[in-house]
């Protein structure tokens, strides 16, 4: 029992740091760069990312003994591209303004790297709560790594933070200095040098940890 | 006449004004992971406007005359995905059956393409965008195949260079992939605003 809570505490933690998918494994670039313009943005597609791993986590696992070796791929996506269009429906339904935002990128979750390769690495070879656990640890992850560049980017870009609720709410605004109006971190190549920098520093931290 | 010139600016738009890698960040995985050498990454290219080309056409078909005519919108990821997944699987079939010195080049990038986002980003703007002829989806999936291997012949060309340069050690690998990446994007902004 003892065991088994440890593995389960080891799979949960792993995502948050030791494996975070976007800082230490560099997986689903695509979102991350893309939507991370704005802090509430970002938090919606975490959201949707920890839905759509979570479901798929639990059903590959539960299916993790039928599975022939060639289809495996073909069955993942497909599971993935069920629940992905649950997290849309859904999305459009409750949060028009935020789905037109986030556009295409909440479909390409289907081809996010990071849902693929947990189905892989984790839920077809473990049992239903590590995998659950493995799902909210890397959605929580994946996540946390969003809202930094986001906060960043958004912070630099435009001074303040947004979220919009029926109506705009600002919950931080900085003074009217040109340090916080860079127009480029709002642009692809903020979301590039940013996320740069950031890796770099997280290799930093650990080169000193090690 | 009138119909050339939408598919001309169409074509040049998605080559290089709205090239899907710098202004929409897809297909940005293999971008980063298969741009270490320039004869590679061609030949990454060459697969992904082939499957792009394909998919594209297949989608915009399956779209207007299944999933649009009976209301059945609801599957359409799950469709966009079978196709592409269906596409890469034949193509790999067809190389490996007919050209196999090809199939032995670029053999190991066919599964990948599955997972690259350009490839169903691509199915879904032609959706978005309301592409509501096959020829110009065929040009624009084409555009956007050959604007990725631009990309990223660029991207494999700088970083067979920046192995010479003298990278601070933190930056080495993928942070410093990524700002050159930035700065790529930087450039490319100058046709900004050219087409559409």
């Amino acid at each position: 029992m003892a065991d088994n809570q440890t593995s389960l505490a080891r799979a949960f933690l792993a995502g948050l740091w030791q494996e975070n998918p976007v800082l230490r494994l560099i997986l689903g670039m695509c979102p991350t760069l893309a939507v991370t313009t704005s802090v509430q943005a970002a938090l919606t597609m975490g959201a949707s990312v920890i839905f759509v791993l979570i479901g798929s986590n639990l059903v590959v696992s539960l299916m993790r003994n039928l599975l022939k070796p060639h289809l495996r791929i073909l069955m993942f996506t497909l599971t993935i591209a069920a629940f992905v269009t649950i997290a849309d429906l859904f999305l459009k339904a409750y949060q028009p303004a935020m789905s037109a935002k986030l556009g295409p990128y909440i479909p390409l979750i289907i081809v996010n790297c990071i849902i693929i390769c947990r189905a892989e690495a984790c839920a077809s070879k473990n049992g239903l709560l590590v995998s659950l656990a493995d799902a909210v640890g890397m959605g929580l992850g994946f996540t946390g790594a969003l809202a930094v560049l986001a906060l960043i980017r958004e912070l630099l870009a435009t001074g303040q933070i947004v979220f919009e609720f029926g109506r705009k709410v600002a919950l931080v605004s900085l003074p009217d200095v040109p340090l916080f109006r860079m127009a480029g971190m709002a642009m692809p190549v903020g979301a590039f040098v940013t996320l740069g920098l950031m890796l770099g520093l997280v290799k930093m931290v650990t080169s000193r940890q090690s | 006449m009138d119909t050339f010139e939408t598919l001309l600016l169409g074509f040049l738009g998605i080559v290089i004004v709205n090239n899907l890698v710098f202004t929409k960040f897809l297909g940005i995985c293999p971008y980063l992971g298969v741009s270490g050498r320039i004869d590679m990454a061609f030949g990454m290219g060459c697969a992904v406007t082939f499957v792009v080309t394909l998919a594209g056409a297949l989608t915009w078909l399956i779209d207007h005359l299944v999933l649009m005519p009976y209301g059945l919108d609801v599957l359409r990821y799950v469709c966009f995905i079978l196709v592409i997944a269906g596409a890469v699987q034949l193509v790999e079939m067809y190389v490996r059956k007919f050209f196999p010195v090809l199939y032995d080049s670029f053999g190991i990038f066919l599964p990948l393409i599955t997972t690259n986002c350009a490839i169903l980003g691509m199915c879904l703007f032609i959706n978005l965008w309301g592409i509501d002829n096959l020829p110009e989806a065929v040009v624009l999936s084409i555009g956007a195949g050959l604007g990725f291997t631009l990309a990223i012949c660029i991207m494999a060309g700088i970083r067979e260079n920046l192995e010479l340069a003298d990278v601070p050690p933190v930056l080495r690998g993928a942070p410093i992939t990524l700002i050159t990446a930035g700065l790529l994007t930087l450039a490319f902004m100058g046709f900004a605003g050219m087409i559409r």
